[in-house]
């Protein structure tokens, strides 16, 4: 089973471990002078967020070089894309990163409708349901950051609590969506369906029960000795760092600079919206955990105001060139056609039934050219770059992910620190594999 | 640039640059048109316009105007032959006879229009400073769907790039990466890359593109000016095999390591199985019949 | 109360098989062995509104040393391939998987070049659960499948008759491509 006999190396004597015999190691490493030693952390670890890979050299309990090992999720997203159509897309980049689902669609949809050329046309309905999606995603997003960050520093309970409350979110989204992950329910040009009888309401449930539930991290949290002396002053990276190596998302407000694309570059209308953009001035895990407090509180806000703007209307553009051909209704045995819409195509038109065949199976074309999107996602910019060549389907897709770009960082916030911040740090810069990898 | 402007006063912005915006978005020269289908364009007019059969002998019915066409201005990127994508077998669909050439977006003239020309001029300004001239680094500039793109000859790459984010005037100083697009049709110019730059400063976001032959696949990095295009670059080596001269290690970084080919040019497969279901066997999505 | 009173003489009898059985379906320990989103779902069905410790298995091992239930949640890539069956070689023996949502049974949507087209190229699986991702109380359907046929597993000659006899099924079962009829 083991096979720990030393080869030498210009690096030195490399041994690599495979079996549970680690006495050979151990002897050999107490025989050379050299306290160096190079620690695979991952890919499969309990502590790395998910199927990422550290590469540590330490030093005694110091680590001195960090590096990250990433690919281990890559699923081939961006190339899958280019073989459905348009429509279809959203199916895929709901699960890049698939804690934030709604902004992965929405910046999807974003750029679809730019090239197109109908962000004039999207109504006011569906633009108001995905702010108000989106918003509940923000706090899905930051509740399991919260959870499996205080997972990660052996704090259970707030795990528990997270995961708690984003159950709640959940079954909004599972009430509306019909899914409770992975809903590609927003498409190009709006919306799949709309809100269902009741939603209005529960959603303003919620709203109450979280504005009552959000304060206990306060007090569980906040204000604890043990989780101030494991986050603050680790993780350190400051404006400087941040810009150069393209940090955004509370990492780069948590070194007090309020840059917010919704306030930036407003999209879905967040300009007319009222919030605040919260920003800490430590650059460090625990600013960047307060920020992700104060975000969830300004997402609620949000949220009601999405709530009373919510007038009657549709929720796809009106254009049948575009607009998906069958009204989508909830059964009971799942999201399909409405049976007026079976009842029209099948029985009183046909051109209505070559229409639907002509849209669904070949999709809508869109003129070439090229757009860039990008929306604030929990964890930054998230950015979408997308190349049409005429065709019903993407030429290309490429989306900048946060949590990529972040992820970097990850070697400037943990070099010279211990090896327990480094779980710190990975935790506070809160990257999901699913949308590193792709 | 988004049509709606944020009231924020945090982010340093001048009434000026607002309204200089908002001007951009009405008078930028190549704003498409022709991404309304016929159809609708017809509706727009008032009846007396329209003819019985409901199209408008007065609107220009010509390449334009069609969807999935933008004139035959721009680069060609690809010539398609029929409407169908299956070319095996006999065209029973009577379009195998279909030639269309699809073009990207073409040069835009000036004024661009808002800041544009501003960012534009001061690019300029500040490459013949450099004893550099512009048309040399700068071959073409594009304004399209409200969007600025410079596209720069390789070897001034990282010059360019430098100018802008150190400039006081240009100030790009967060690169959100670079993103790789294959055009195996644009013969001599196959392989794009292509960076969009922010300035917090000013609030502006532009997009630079730089091509490379598939013969010679070489693009300088600009992993010295902007150090989080590391990973970015080697993403795309990794997937399109673009080499980034003077990157510090450009390794694969999804893939394995010992991966053949660049998994996510267009002549690269799919790389999916057949499905099989009782006795029916569902071709990978790269191997069906398709329209485009 | 419980199961020694209702013995009348205070001893019961019953197989080695079945007793082995009853004490290994009643604390499995899985391994985290999270992908991608089936993962959340995981860590979901351990936490408070489904709380897989009801069955005795809330405690997610993180080494593989000490765990016998693998559950693959999430879509398996061509570079984890090798991780996972290494893992899976350091459980000890007896050990189960399950295969958790789609992507890791069949490789789902994405059928490419990065994904493995099911993780039962790399390793055995006991239960394939469908779904993308599986609502939590598929996960624990699944789970209690699993428990069942851990009940009922063979031991000693019995398991290799259990074996071979799977086999010869196996070997005499249709390929998918023959079957024919409705789509079921």
């Amino acid at each position: 089973m083991t096979s720990a006999s030393p080869r030498e190396t210009t690096e030195g004597a490399v041994y690599t471990v495979t079996g549970g015999d680690w006495d050979e190691v151990a002897r050999a490493a107490a025989k050379s002078d050299d306290e160096r030693i190079v620690v695979n952390m991952g890919p499969q670890h309990p502590s790395t967020h998910g199927v990422l890979r550290l590469i540590l050299e330490i030093d005694g309990e110091t680590v001195t070089e960090a590096r990250c090992g990433i690919g281990y999720l890559h699923t081939g997203i961006e190339k899958n894309l280019e073989y459905r159509t348009w429509t279809q897309g959203t199916t895929f980049v709901t699960r890049m990163d698939y804690l934030t689902s709604f902004f992965n669609e929405t910046a999807y949809c974003l750029a679809v409708e730019k090239l197109l050329g109908i962000e004039d046309e999207v109504p006011d309905r569906a633009t108001v349901i995905r702010v108000l999606l989106m918003e509940l995603n923000r706090l899905s997003s930051h509740l399991v950051a919260i959870a499996t960050g205080g997972m990660e520093l052996g704090a259970t309970t707030i795990m528990i609590y997270g995961f708690r409350d984003r159950e709640l979110i959940l079954d909004i989204y599972e009430l509306i969506t019909g899914l409770r992950m992975n809903h590609a329910y927003i498409r190009p040009g709006g919306l799949a369906l709309d809100l269902p009888p009741g939603a209005v309401d529960q959603v303003r449930e919620f709203v109450k029960k979280m504005k009552k539930n959000l304060p206990e991290y306060d007090k569980l949290a906040t204000g604890n000795p043990v989780f101030k002396g494991r986050m603050q002053d680790i993780g350190y990276l400051d404006l400087a760092g941040c810009m150069a190596l393209g940090v955004t998302g509370p990492i780069l407000r948590s070194t007090g600079l309020p840059h917010d694309l919704r306030k930036a570059q407003p999209y879905c209308g967040y300009e007319t919206y009222d919030f605040e953009v919260p920003t800490a001035e430590t650059c460090d895990a625990y600013g960047r955990f307060l920020i992700r407090l104060e975000e969830m509180r300004q997402s609620l806000r949000i949220v009601e105001q999405c709530l009373d703007r919510l007038a009657p209307g549709p929720v796809m553009v009106a254009d049948k060139k575009i607009a998906w051909p069958a009204q989508l209704a909830l059964g009971p045995d799942g999201l399909g056609n409405s049976l007026d819409h079976i009842k029209n195509i099948m029985g009183t038109s046909m051109e209505a039934l070559i229409h639907h065949f002509k849209l669904v199976t070949e999709g809508f074309r869109v003129p070439p050219g090229q757009a860039y999107v990008a929306v604030e996602s929990p964890k930054g910019e998230l950015g979408v770059h997308v190349v049409s060549d005429g065709g019903t389907r993407p030429f290309r897709v490429h989306y900048r992910e946060p949590s990529f770009t972040n992820l970097q960082a990850m070697a400037a916030m943990c070099e010279g620190a211990q090896v327990a911040d480094v779980i710190v740090a990975v935790a506070s810069i809160d990257p999901v594999m699913g949308g590193v990898d792709r | 640039m988004s049509d709606a402007h944020s009231d924020d006063d945090k982010t340093p912005k001048t009434t000026a640059d607002k309204a200089a915006e908002t001007t951009a978005d009405k008078t930028a020269p190549v704003k498409a048109a022709p991404d309304k289908t016929p159809s609708e364009k017809a509706s727009d007019q008032p009846p007396s316009a329209r003819t019985p059969n409901g199209v408008n002998p007065e609107k220009d019915l010509s390449a334009s105007n069609l969807p999935g066409q933008r004139g035959d201005q721009g680069e060609e990127i690809r010539v398609q032959h029929g409407m169908f994508g299956a070319n095996n077998g006999g065209d029973t669909s009577g379009y195998g006879g279909l030639v269309r050439s699809i073009r990207l977006p073409g040069e835009a003239v000036r004024p661009y229009g808002g800041w544009f020309d501003e960012v534009a001029d001061e690019l300029e300004g500040a490459l013949e400073e450099q004893d550099l001239l512009p048309e040399n680094a700068i071959t073409k500039t594009v304004v399209d769907r409200g969007e600025l793109t410079f596209h720069i000859e390789r070897e001034h790459l990282v010059r360019v790039a430098r100018t802008l984010r150190d400039d006081p005037a240009l100030r790009f100083e967060l690169c959100t990466g670079v993103s790789g697009v294959h055009y195996p049709g644009d013969k001599g110019r196959e392989l794009h890359a292509v960076y969009h730059l922010r300035s917090i400063t000013h609030n502006r976001l532009i997009r630079l593109e730089v091509s490379a032959p598939d013969a010679d696949p070489h693009v300088p990095s600009l992993v010295s000016v902007y150090p989080t295009n590391d990973w970015h670059e080697r993403e795309t080596y990794d997937f399109f095999g673009i080499v980034f001269d003077g990157h510090p290690a450009l390794t694969r970084i999804m893939m394995p390591d010992d991966w053949q080919g660049f998994p996510q040019r267009k002549d690269y497969p799919l790389g999916g199985i057949p499905v099989e279901y009782k006795g029916a066997q569902i071709p990978a999505p790269d191997q069906r019949r398709s329209y485009s | 109360m419980g199961l020694e009173e209702k013995l009348p003489s205070g001893f019961l009898l019953t197989t080695v098989e079945q007793a082995a059985g009853w004490v290994r379906k009643s604390s499995v320990f899985p391994a985290t062995f999270g992908l991608a989103c089936c993962a959340i779902e995981m860590m979901t069905t351990g936490a408070g509104r489904y709380d897989l410790a009801r069955f005795g298995m809330e405690v997610f091992r993180g080494s593989p040393r000490q765990a016998d239930l693998m559950i693959v949640a999430g879509r398996v890539s061509q570079k984890m391939a090798p991780v996972l069956r290494q893992v899976y070689d350091q459980m000890p023996n007896p050990k189960w998987v399950i295969s958790m949502g789609v992507c890791a049974s069949s490789g789902g949507m994405f059928n490419n070049y990065a994904i493995v087209q099911g993780v039962d190229h790399v390793i055995p699986v006991d239960i394939y659960l469908p779904g993308c991702p599986p609502r939590p109380e598929m996960l624990m359907d699944a789970i209690l499948k699993l428990h069942h046929k851990i009940q009922t597993s063979k031991l000693g000659v019995n398991a290799e008759e259990a074996a071979r006899e799977a086999e010869e099924a196996a070997l005499k079962a249709l390929p998918t491509i023959e079957m024919k009829g409705l789509l079921r």
